[in-house]
Parts: structure tokens; C-alpha cells; sequence
């Protein structure tokens, strides 16, 4: 018990989003009277935030650097327009009329990251600028009016799932039982080598606990989506990112470079990492995710509109930090920018089942964000002394 | 006891690990110009925060007497009440407000918490006019001179009727013109009863204006020097500064020095934010394979930007000049160019410059040489541990495991960490900035173990720093510069704490010291 708290303590920053993950769910399933936890909802979980969580990890990835891009609600919207135009004006493919819109993503980004990158303004006014002139090309684009409908193909990226094989979801389950295998097999071989080199591991019980129960909330997770309608397409690509990028921060050089410069530019910088290049590539990529976001919201709503995007920037900021970024730079993670995009998701989600209006639901989100960070700080500040 | 403005007696601050401040004792006649001479480290800085109540009465030994008065700084405040302002070498005005908003801030001309302009610009043309500044009030304090701007300082010491000014390095930034005036300034001042304090490292100033020299080395008074009296030259201040034994500090070495691996010629460099400034005026120096370099001078002479502006051109702008090494000219335009010329560069301020403090030893150790590290852009994390495991047992970096965020290592194991990835990255050149500011001595003799080492695997070393007997003690060869010129090359043979201290207060010529 006593190396229980003192692994828990020693480790709160780490854990406490998870655990702030649990409760909300546990809350909000008692007080729903088990809706939340439905199938039919789960499913809607990940169709309603993917455009979120997509932008949460393009997001992570500018604020680890030290900045900040207030202009990814804009960008969405943007990029939404033009493949509407693409699609539905010009009767494109759908697969050309992507491409090109996650090309003009990255050029969005460039733009943006030569401003911050090269001549050094800060990124909170080069993105409010973003902000607003993208917003406003949009209704340009759009002349103040929505396009619609999308073509079939297009619309599947966010309401289509994975065809069944036989009856009752075997292709869902099969899916959770590789994640499983696959992430215990990962585990084992970090703890060993871990072991190896004299690092601190979890004491054996409560690794095989950590285990278990991750196991089980994985098959869970896809004996629900199994109950319902399988694996939404939408949530491939989410995990997709989610690994690519996971291994990115973590595996490679760019990753490594990234976390320098947040962690202190100018000791990056005498070290040997090209300051300059690798912050203006974070907003190229932050460009190409903001498309990719764009995409999914115009194909679920089966349309491109004006007012797309509106607010997204600040939801993808909020998982950021509620996640466990700094505000400084430097800290952060992608796992950990889902959990705060999860947070924040269920919350809506929960309050829009025991159906609180959106005035209390912005208000209780923005409380969530300041308790999440005060939280982290008091922790900071806790661990400094010690 | 009315002779004296003020006594400072025995004090002792200490901080954590070091004794700033060893009984020292401290007395100032009224109106006189008393100068504070020692190097780098003595303990002038220190003494003057205690004096001024930067560190409050509490946090320090020993008595501080004003006009008689025994007085217990809380703050600075309470010092500036009666008439003690200190003026630091990094000056405290604020650009963008104007000369009258600096000269009162703080202490504003006001009613009821209401600007009195008229007053407020009144005020200061009538301080402005006693500094001899000839600006009008309202002009914004970024417009003015680095020697204007020292004026403007000094009126606002004269706005809170001083009585003993404090001048802490106050002609370092200044060319000689300004400095002259400044000098005359104090005289002026001195006629109209004003006491000062002159911190400087320029002798010459020094026996210039000075009644009286208290010299401070180590922590401890050494001595005061009435300079009206006897026969007090710059030598005799310089002997007073330096004069302590030299113990065995130092680890034993044998050089096995071989051609040359690095000559820079010509190397001017212009200020970053002053483009007519040269910061750097013609500089040619050269290191060999296996040799130790040492260069000597004092704060601001250029040593450091020397090293930052030939470490892909990391500091400055204007970089002219040429680079050859092994005799063959070479570019460094940009900080991975210099690594791939196989250059190192160790900066003084390993906690701004040096580490990632939120990051943990292995990853510090592994930035710059990532590369090394990686197949396609992807690290190898076993290889990652291998080598700063390895580090850590070469350098005895005393930590639990690699995974120590460096934030929390004590200072010498920090520099054992940037060393670490510097070494890593297998250079030929390392330019070591202050190797050894902050450390303890045993971990001192540690890093000069290293150093040694690197300079027996044949690779050249340029060592900064400003403990002469560091430089004296591991140092082949040494530069001295002054003023962003190289004064002086001494042999370690020749080299002594005088001859060094010669060179480094030399102003004026660019005249080169050809001693080998």
C-alpha cells in the first residue's frame, strides 16, 4: 500500500488526467442512468470529436514547441470550402479533391510558420491574423453560402465503418484483440529492458494489474463497437495519427528536436538543432492536420459552410493543455492531448445527455481547463520543492 | 568617529557551499573617492548588495555604520532613504520612457497619485543640467548614447539626494571620450561633498580619481591603500589582487602538442544590437593538436563572443575574418556547420545556454550527436542508454540513473553533462566558456582531468576564464584580451598573475604582445 501511494504520488502528473478521464465517465454514467456508456453513444463519441482530437494533435505539437495557433478553427473552415468547391462546383475526385485540400493545408501552414519561424513574430499574432483572414477567405470562397451534398465516397470518412466479414462484428473484435496482444507484448519488452539498465519499473503486481486493465477496457471498447455498428473508418485513421505521431515525439530525431526547442531554444539552438527549420515544419504540419479536421467536419455534416470550424482552436487548445502541456513549451504529449480531448468530449457529450444548455456547458468546460492546469501547476510547484 | 561617511565591519555572507564575504571591513571618509579593486569573484558585487540592503539585514554578519549610525537595510529603499544609491553595471532605465520618466520612477513628481509634469520636467532639466547632459527631458532613453544613458542614471541618483554613490563598472561599456567625462563627473561631485565608491577594472581610472583603494581578494580584505601618501602605482594594486598561493589545484600533464589545428585570422566582429560597435577588432590566434589555449581578460573584453561568433557565427553581426583548420580554410555560418567542422563549444551559462534543465541526462547528452544515433531519422534507444551510461560512468556524473532531469544535479554535475554531449559529438576543436564557473573544488579537479584527456587524444582546446590561476594552472599557451583585442601571448612558462593582469587593464594600441 505504501509503495502504492508513492508511486501514485511520484507519478500524479502522468496519472491524474486518466483519472480525471474515469471519473467524468463514472459521473456521467450514474447520473445518465448508463446512456453514456451505451454502444449506439461510444460510437458517437468518436464520430462527434475526431475533428477535435486531430486538431489536439497537431495542436500538442506547437505548444511542446512553445507557441501557440489560434488559427486552426479558420483553416478547417477553409479547407472545408475549397474541397466543397472542389467536389461538389467542379466534380472532382473525391481522392484528387483531398489531396489538393491537404495540399493547401500545408501551404496554409507555411505561411503561417514563415512568419513565425523566420521573422520572428509571435505565433499568438500571426495566428490570430491567420484567424481572421482565413475566416474571412472562407465566406469569400463560399460567397456567405453552405455546399452541399458531398459525394457518397467522400461522406464515408466520417459515417462509414469497416465492412463486416460475417455476422456480429468479428472484423471489431478481431481488431481489439491485436491492439491487446500488441500492447502487452510492447510493455514486457520496455519493462525488460528498463530492468535492464537499473531504471525504476512498476513492482511486478501492479504491472500485471496495469495490464489487466487495460486489456480489459481495450476489448470492452471493441466488444461495444462490435455491438453497434463495427469500427467507424474515422477511427482508423484517428488511431493512425495517433501512433504515427506518438512515434514521431518519441522514436526520431524530429520529435527529439522538437521537445529541445521547447524545452529551451537557445541551448537547442548551440546544440546543433536547426531552430528556425523545424518550428516552420510544426506549422506546416499543423496546417496539414487542420485540413485533415476540415475534411472530416465537412464530410460528416455533408457540407462546407461558412461558419465550419468556429471554436475549434480553442478545444483543441484546452485538450492540449488539460492534457499536460506546458504553457512554456516543452512538455507535452500526444497520448496526452487525446485524454484531454477525450475530457473534454465526454463532457459535452455528457451534459448534452442530461440535457444542460450551452450556456452551462461552455461555463463548466472553462472551469475544467483553469482546475486542469492550476491542478498541474500546484504539482509542479509541489515536486520543485521537494 | 565623523571622519567616516561609513564603516562596513565584519562582514561575513555566506551562501550555500561558499563564503562570499570573510570579515571584510570597509571605511569610506566623507567626500572621498574610495575605489574597490579585486577580481572577478572577490566578493565587490556581494559586499556592495549587502550595503545597499539587496540582501537584507539578517542574511549577513557584522555591522554597517552611516554617518555614525548603525543602520539594517531591509531593502533598497531603506538604503535610498539615506542617501546610498548604487548604480549597477547593467543599466536599470527602461527605453522606451522618457529621460525625465527614468530620472523619477519610482519617485515620481506627483499629488494624489497625479502626474506633476510641469514639476517632473523641471526637475530633471535641473538634474540633467548637473550631469552636464545637454538632452532635452522627454526624450525616450533607448535614443540616447550607452554614456548618456549612464548620465541619466546618474541624475536619478542625484534626484534622491544622494550622499554616497555607488558606481559599479561604470565606464565598461564606454569608449574613452565618455569615460573621461564621467571621471571629471565624480570630481565634480566630489567637490560638492558627495562620497563615492568606484568599482573598476580599469586601473588606470582608478589611480586617477582615487583617495583611497580598498583591495578585496577571495572574500577577505586585503588591504586599503591611502593613494595620497605613498607611492601606489597600478602594479602595486595588481600585486595586492593577485597575491595568493597557488596550492596544488591542478592535475599533473605532460602537453604532446602537434601542428596546428585552428587559426583565426583577422576576426572583426561588429555588436548585435550597435552595428557601428566593434565588439571584436582584429583577432589571430592559433591552437594546436594537443595543446591547452588559455584565454585571460576581464569582463567584456570580447572572449566570449569570440568563441560564440567563430561557433557558427552564433553571436554578432559583420563576421569578417578567416578560419583555418589543419591549414585549410573552412566556413562556420551556422551552428551545425561548426559541428561538422568538428568544433565545441561550452558556454558559460550552461543553465540558459548549455542544458535543457526540464529534460534528463540522457537526452542532454544525446542532442547534438542524434544523428549518430539514428538510422532514417529514427533513434536507436538502446544505443541512446548505452552511450549515456557510458558518459556517466567516464564522467563520474553523480546521478541515481540517466534519467535524472538535470534541473536537479548540482552545478559540477551539470557541467559534466554538457561536457558529456560535447564529447559525444567527437570533436576536434572545444572551446570550453568558464569551464569551471560555480563549481566546487573537487569537482573542479575532475573537469580538468577531462580536459587534459582531451587534449591528449590530440584535440585542441581553447579554455576562457576568468580565474587567473585556472588559466595558470592547465593552460600551454595563453591570449589575453582587452577591449575585444588580443593585448598579449605569454608562454606558460612566462606567465604569471601579473604579467596577465598587465595585459588585461592594458587600453589604448592595438599594439600585439609578441612574448614567445
Amino acid at each position: 500500500m505504501e509503495t502504492l501511494v508513492k508511486l501514485f504520488k511520484n507519478n500524479i502528473r502522468q496519472y491524474g488526467m486518466i483519472i480525471a478521464l474515469v471519473v467524468i465517465i463514472i459521473f456521467f454514467q450514474l447520473i445518465t442512468g448508463g446512456l453514456l456508456l451505451e454502444p449506439i453513444n461510444i460510437t458517437n463519441l468518436i464520430l462527434q470529436n475526431s475533428y477535435i482530437l486531430v486538431l489536439a494533435i497537431g495542436m500538442v505539437l506547437v505548444i511542446i514547441t512553445g507557441h501557440i495557433d489560434l488559427s486552426v478553427g479558420s483553416v478547417a473552415a477553409f479547407v472545408g470550402a475549397v474541397a466543397g468547391i472542389m467536389m461538389v462546383d467542379m466534380h472532382l475526385h473525391p481522392v484528387v479533391a483531398v489531396i489538393a485540400s491537404l495540399i493547401v493545408g500545408a501551404l496554409i501552414g507555411a505561411w503561417q510558420g514563415f512568419w513565425v519561424a523566420y521573422v520572428k513574430i509571435p505565433a499568438f499574432i500571426v495566428t490570430l491574423a491567420g484567424m481572421l483572414l482565413f475566416r474571412g477567405l472562407t465566406m469569400i470562397v463560399l460567397k456567405g453560402q453552405s455546399i452541399s451534398p458531398f459525394p457518397a465516397g467522400f461522406q464515408k470518412i466520417s459515417s462509414g465503418f469497416i465492412p463486416d466479414l460475417g455476422s456480429g462484428n468479428v472484423v471489431a473484435i478481431a481488431a481489439g484483440v491485436i491492439c491487446t496482444v500488441i500492447f502487452v507484448i510492447n510493455e514486457l519488452r520496455d519493462r525488460q529492458s528498463k530492468k535492464k539498465y537499473n531504471f525504476d519499473v512498476l513492482p511486478g503486481g501492479l504491472f500485471i494489474l496495469k495490464l489487466v486493465i487495460i486489456a480489459a477496457v481495450i476489448m470492452a471498447f471493441a466488444f461495444m463497437l462490435a455491438s453497434y455498428a463495427g469500427l467507424p473508418n474515422i477511427l482508423i485513421l484517428l488511431l493512425a495519427l495517433i501512433l504515427i505521431y506518438s512515434f514521431i515525439m518519441n522514436k526520431t530525431v524530429m520529435g527529439r528536436h522538437i521537445y529541445a526547442i521547447g524545452g529551451n531554444e537557445k541551448a537547442a539552438g548551440l546544440s546543433g538543432v536547426k531552430t528556425k527549420k523545424v518550428t516552420f515544419w510544426v506549422f506546416v504540419n499543423m496546417g496539414v492536420m487542420a485540413a485533415i479536421s476540415g475534411l472530416i467536419f465537412a464530410a460528416r455534416l455533408n457540407a462546407a459552410t461558412p461558419r465550419a470550424g468556429t471554436n475549434f482552436e480553442l478545444d483543441a487548445i484546452a485538450a492540449s493543455f488539460i492534457g499536460g502541456a506546458s504553457a512554456t513549451g516543452g512538455i507535452g504529449t500526444v497520448f496526452g492531448a487525446i485524454i484531454g480531448g477525450l475530457v473534454m468530449g465526454i463532457l459535452n457529450n455528457g451534459m448534452s445527455l442530461i440535457g444542460l444548455g450551452i450556456d452551462w456547458q461552455q461555463g463548466i468546460k472553462g472551469l475544467v481547463l483553469l482546475a486542469a492546469v492550476a491542478f498541474d501547476i500546484y504539482n509542479k510547484k509541489k515536486s520543485s520543492v521537494s | 568617529m565623523s571622519e567616516y561617511i561609513l564603516e562596513m565591519r565584519n562582514i561575513t555572507k555566506a551562501f550555500p557551499g561558499v563564503k562570499a564575504l570573510d570579515n571584510v571591513n570597509l571605511k569610506i571618509r566623507e567626500g572621498e573617492i574610495h575605489s574597490l579593486c579585486g577580481e572577478n569573484g572577490a566578493g565587490k558585487s556581494t559586499l556592495m548588495k549587502v550595503l545597499s540592503g539587496v540582501y537584507p539585514h539578517g542574511s549577513y554578519e557584522g555591522d554597517i555604520l552611516f554617518k555614525g549610525k548603525t543602520c539594517e537595510f531591509k531593502n533598497i529603499k531603506q538604503s535610498e532613504e539615506l542617501g546610498i544609491v548604487i548604480i549597477h553595471q547593467e543599466l536599470a532605465l527602461i527605453p522606451y520612457l522618457s529621460i525625465a520618466e527614468n530620472i523619477f520612477l519610482g519617485n515620481e513628481r506627483s499629488r494624489k497619485g497625479l502626474m506633476n509634469w510641469n514639476e517632473t520636467i523641471a526637475g530633471s532639466r535641473e538634474l540633467l543640467e548637473k550631469v552636464g547632459l545637454n538632452e532635452h527631458p522627454n526624450t525616450p532613453v533607448g535614443n540616447l548614447g550607452v554614456g548618456k544613458q549612464q548620465l541619466v542614471e546618474i541624475a536619478k541618483a542625484l534626484s534622491k539626494k544622494v550622499k554616497l554613490l555607488i558606481l559599479d563598472e561604470p565606464t565598461a561599456a564606454l569608449n574613452e571620450d565618455d569615460s573621461e567625462n564621467l571621471l571629471q563627473l565624480m570630481l565634480e561631485f566630489k567637490k560638492q561633498g558627495i562620497s563615492c565608491i568606484l568599482i573598476s577594472h580599469k586601473l588606470n581610472e582608478v589611480s586617477k580619481v582615487s583617495d583611497s583603494i580598498t583591495i578585496l581578494r577571495d572574500g577577505k580584505t586585503i588591504e586599503t591603500l591611502d593613494m595620497k601618501s605613498g607611492e601606489v602605482n597600478e602594479d602595486r594594486i595588481i600585486r595586492g589582487m593577485v597575491g595568493r598561493d597557488l596550492t596544488n589545484r591542478y592535475p599533473e600533464r605532460t602537453p604532446n602538442i602537434g601542428d596546428v589545428i585552428l587559426e583565426i585570422k583577422d576576426w572583426t566582429v561588429y555588436d548585435e544590437v550597435r552595428a557601428d560597435r566593434k565588439v571584436l577588432d582584429n583577432v589571430n590566434l592559433h591552437i594546436r593538436r594537443g595543446e591547452i589555449v588559455g584565454i585571460a581578460g576581464l569582463m567584456g573584453a570580447g572572449r566570449t563572443e569570440l568563441a560564440m561568433s567563430v561557433f557558427g557565427k552564433s553571436y554578432g553581426r559583420n563576421v569578417s575574418g578567416t578560419l583555418y583548420k589543419d591549414g585549410k580554410p573552412i566556413e562556420n555560418n551556422t551552428v551545425t556547420q561548426a559541428i561538422n567542422n568538428g568544433f565545441a563549444y561550452v558556454t558559460e551559462d550552461r543553465k540558459h545556454y548549455g542544458l535543457i534543465l526540464i529534460d534528463d541526462i540522457k537526452r542532454n547528452i544525446s542532442l547534438t550527436g542524434l544523428s549518430k544515433l539514428a538510422k532514417k531519422g529514427v533513434i536507436n534507444d538502446k544505443q541512446e542508454i548505452l552511450v549515456a551510461e557510458d558518459m556517466r560512468k567516464k564522467l563520474k556524473i553523480k546521478a541515481p540513473n540517466i534519467l535524472q532531469k538535470t534541473g536537479n544535479l548540482s552545478g559540477g554535475n551539470q557541467q559534466k553533462v554538457v561536457l558529456s554531449k560535447w564529447i559525444f559529438s567527437e570533436p576536434d576543436v572545444l572551446i570550453l566558456d568558464e569551464p569551471t564557473r560555480g563549481i566546487d573544488v573537487g569537482a573542479k579537479y575532475e573537469i580538468y582531468t577531462i580536459i587534459n584527456q582531451l587534449a591528449d587524444e590530440g584535440k585542441g582546446v581553447l579554455v576562457i576564464s576568468s580565474e587567473l590561476p585556472e588559466i595558470l594552472g592547465i593552460c600551454d599557451r595563453i591570449y589575453v584580451m582587452n577591449a575585444g583585442r588580443i593585448t598579449g601571448e605569454v608562454s606558460r612558462e612566462e606567465a604569471s598573475q601579473e604579467t596577465l593582469m598587465r595585459y588585461m587593464t592594458k587600453t589604448g594600441g592595438p599594439k600585439h604582445g609578441n612574448v614567445s
